[in-house]
């Protein structure tokens, strides 16, 4: 390894030598720098998409509100009757998918653990390329910027769902959304996709070569892992999301017919001919469904380390962990199909697809089941980073659960589209790896700024969020069994579904709750930043390499030589050790005490550093 | 890969390591593949449903087939020059794969021109438009590539590409027969479909 060592390393410069403001925090190189500018783009996003989605709760919950006192903020979308616009209510649930999904979940959760934890974990001075790194980040910046405009346009943003099938989207003339708003989405995903793939290149890379001496892949955190794979599977599905955009970008724009056919339109019928709008959905739903372990997996990451370390136990089946991911990852790209259950599609192929989708349920419970017996008998420290991974498994269970009704290709037909849907993935998608997004800033804040968020306030937020959740998405089974569809602007219109009316209110109040249950997140985490506890150097006592560099790493990471790994990182509670972890960076030689016969064996030709050697016979 | 190395560390744990930039370059090829995958699928996909149009297949493919195949032998002819430092036949084969890509531009136009004549325009049927695409698409990542010798050649004036610094024209080699066996995928695929 000591000729990586030297590839990455030619410049083994003075790593803290001084920069001007903009080289060190605009346009950062250093990736714990772009980790924390991903994780405040982030929050940005997710106050716009929690806020976009109270203004349509406060239309389904409550549909006879004057709503006159959001025009300063909404001008023309509020009706003279001062009721929301049915179109913008449309933009608003598009939107929201859209923030949520793209630039929160994936942008905000791998964007920021991939870059943070990758170098740090695996004992790497920065990213394999820094320059690309920064490239990442501001594509997604650019992006962003794209789709924050597009918010303010005089037809609002796009508005076709955050699917954006088409003909729908394909049609400016079909609605307001269409039009401009649906080109800046396009454009913005571009840039978007870019990014994405930029910074997956780099996480591959990374974790493939830049690895410290002894960090074998048997040796890696399951973070790491998760990371690992995420990025993997981003490399091979957003380039397909590209495909379809490019198609989408020029039956929009230029005038041909790959997914448009024999339309006919107010009052006039368009020359498309030949085109196929099931075209489209196979397109993005070959990368539409990735993305949601691209969403899930580095949630499920992150709590895998947080749980073993709060647990004090090493985690269960680490192995079995691991094989579970890898197929997720690999069943993520076989089932794309349960999307499109309704669309005609042939039964005995949609059989297949069930029978694939289904098989999902086995590795998913594979990693629940190796949660709750990390948790069986541990010593668990429930710190708010803990209690957000519980919740995490929580979501995981209940939400998957659901998911093996809609996998169901018969069961689907009556499910398809309904609000049943909805409670399923903001379950197991959204709030889970939202939760694992939250996890990680907990645990992981110590080292990110030095200091520590204030636990009570973390606790008050646990408590109320996870309450929060179930409180909005557990009613959504009952509507959505009832059959109401989802994206529909009024419950009211339809005489079957006035009896749930008092329901919609409550989870609409339920959902502004919870929204508001965030600032107390906001104030802790800008609050601590500045005035936080000062943070020891491994305040939760964890094995990994992060907690080896100093409480404020500099560029570089370790001041001194990258330190070696000499054993796996969870070695919590291990019988016979002094206390109850052994970081990696410990030799077997040094733990004789704790060292099963196989360890010893390994201890024999090891070759420690002299500190280390110091310390041992001290 | 001359930089690949497979060592044994201390605890008899093999560890590999490739040239990073390789390596990502490796990755990026991978995610032009799946955008071909997915578009060469859809074709698939999309003449299964029928409402398809039968065309003409132009014949200028099969010259700008030959182009690029000589664009690749004519870059490996650089790559083996500067593992024996000739600096002047660097330059010669990094020229000619560079005239040879220009060629093939130009004949993939002309392609374009044997489609609009037989009233295949890019707006139309999508039997028609997928050839554009393919066409349109690759060009533009061979245009990528264009850039890419550019920067070789301008290095190669300079004397940085030689047997002791390969990485940059090894990089640009891979991506280059990479661009050709896609062309060679894209060519065999719509005479099959044909």
């Amino acid at each position: 390894m000591s000729e990586n060592g030297d590839m990455g390393h030619h410049d083994e410069h003075d790593h803290d030598h001084e920069q001007s403001f903009i080289s060190k925090y605009i346009f950062s190189t250093d990736h714990k720098i772009i980790a924390k500018q991903f994780l405040i783009t982030g929050i940005f996003w997710a106050i716009i998409g929690g806020a976009l989605s109270v203004i349509f709760r406060l239309q389904l919950g409550f549909p006879d509100m004057d709503l006159e006192w959001l025009r300063p903020l909404l001008g023309k979308w509020i009706t003279t009757s001062g009721k929301l616009d049915s179109e913008f209510y449309l933009a608003l649930v598009t939107m929201h998918g859209t923030i949520m999904v793209f630039f929160v979940l994936t942008a905000g959760l791998s964007g920021t653990f991939s870059n943070f934890l990758i170098p740090l974990q695996i004992g790497a001075r920065d990213m394999a390329s820094g320059f690309m790194n920064m490239l990442s980040y501001w594509f997604f910046f650019l992006s962003s910027v794209i789709m924050f405009i597009s918010l303010f346009l005089e037809t609002g943003p796009a508005a076709g769902g955050w699917t954006v099938y088409p003909p729908l989207s394909a049609l400016p003339q079909a609605i307001q959304g269409s039009a401009a708003g649906m080109t800046l989405w396009l454009v913005a995903m571009v840039f978007f996709i870019a990014s994405t793939l930029l910074g997956g290149i780099n996480y591959i890379t990374t974790v493939i070569n830049l690895r410290t001496e002894g960090m074998s892949f048997s040796r890696l955190p399951l973070t790491i892992w998760a990371f690992f794979i995420t990025a993997v599977i981003g490399l091979l599905s957003f380039p397909v999301l590209f495909a379809a955009a490019l198609l989408l970008v020029f039956d929009r724009s230029f005038g041909t017919s790959f997914y448009l056919s024999q339309i006919y339109i107010g009052g006039e019928a368009l020359p498309n001919m030949g085109g196929s709008p099931i075209l489209y959905q196979h397109l993005f739903w070959f990368l539409g469904h990735p993305e949601v372990y691209i969403v899930i997996l580095p949630a499920l990451g992150i709590t895998s380390e947080i749980i073993a370390t709060n647990s004090r136990k090493p985690i269960f089946g680490y192995r079995a962990m691991i094989g579970s991911m890898l197929a997720i990852a690999f069943l993520s790209f076989i089932v794309w199909a349960h999307h499109m259950f309704v669309t005609g599609m042939n039964p005995f192929l949609g059989s297949i697809f069930m029978f694939l989708t289904l098989i999902i349920a086995v590795p998913s419970a594979v990693k629940a089941f190796n949660y709750i017996t990390t948790l069986w008998k541990g010593n668990i420290v429930f710190t708010p980073g803990m209690l957000f991974s519980i919740g995490l498994v929580s979501f995981f269970i209940s939400g998957g659960l659901t998911g093996l009704f809609l996998g169901n290709s018969a069961v689907d037909i009556n499910l398809h589209d309904t609000y049943f849907v909805v409670a399923h993935f903001h379950l197991v998608m959204g709030s889970a790896s939202f939760f694992g997004l939250l996890a990680g800033v907990y645990h992981w804040f110590p080292k990110m700024f030095g200091r520590m968020m204030d636990e009570k306030l973390g606790y008050i937020h646990f408590w109320s969020t996870f309450v929060g959740v179930y409180l909005v998405f557990f009613p959504l089974h009952y509507i959505g069994i009832a059959g109401f569809p989802r994206r529909y602007y009024s419950f009211t219109s339809f005489d079957a579904f006035s009896t749930f009316a008092d329901l919609n209110s409550f989870v609409s109040i339920a959902a502004i709750l919870t929204f508001g249950a965030q600032f107390i997140f906001l104030f802790n985490f800008f609050y601590s930043i500045y005035r936080g506890r000062r943070a020891p150097a491994n305040p939760w006592k964890s094995n990994t390499l992060e907690w080896t560099t100093p409480v404020n790493p500099g560029h570089g990471n370790w001041p001194g030589e990258i330190p070696k790994v000499y054993r796996w990182p969870y070695d919590y509670s291990k019988p016979g050790a002094e206390d109850d972890f052994i970081p990696q960076t410990v030799p077997y030689s040094a733990t004789p005490e704790s060292n099963t016969d196989y360890e010893n064996e390994l201890a024999k030709p090891e070759e420690v550093t002299p500190k280390v050697k110091a310390e041992d016979e001290a | 890969m001359s930089n690949t190395a497979s060592i044994l560390d201390k605890n008899g744990v093999m560890v590999r390591s490739m040239h990073p930039k390789k390596f990502a370059m490796w990755l990026f090829i991978i995610s032009v593949v799946m955008v071909f995958i997915s578009l060469t699928s859809a074709y698939i996909v999309k003449k299964a449903e029928g409402d398809w149009l039968l065309i003409d297949f132009p014949k200028m493919f099969n010259v700008t087939s030959i182009l690029i195949v000589m664009s690749s032998a004519s870059l490996h002819f650089a790559y083996i020059s500067a593992k024996q430092n000739n600096l002047f036949r660097i330059r010669l084969g990094v020229v000619v794969t560079g005239v040879l890509a220009l060629a093939f531009i130009v004949g993939q136009y002309l392609s374009w021109r044997e489609l609009v004549a037989q009233d295949v325009f890019f707006v139309g049927n999508p039997a028609g438009s997928f050839i554009y695409i393919f066409t349109g698409l690759h060009v533009a990542h061979l245009v990528g590539g264009v850039v890419f010798l550019g920067i070789v050649l301008v290095n190669a004036f300079r004397y940085k590409v030689h047997s002791k610094s390969m990485a940059q024209i090894e990089m640009c080699a891979t991506y280059w027969h990479f661009l050709g066996g896609l062309w060679l995928y894209l060519y065999l695929f719509l005479i099959l479909n044909n």
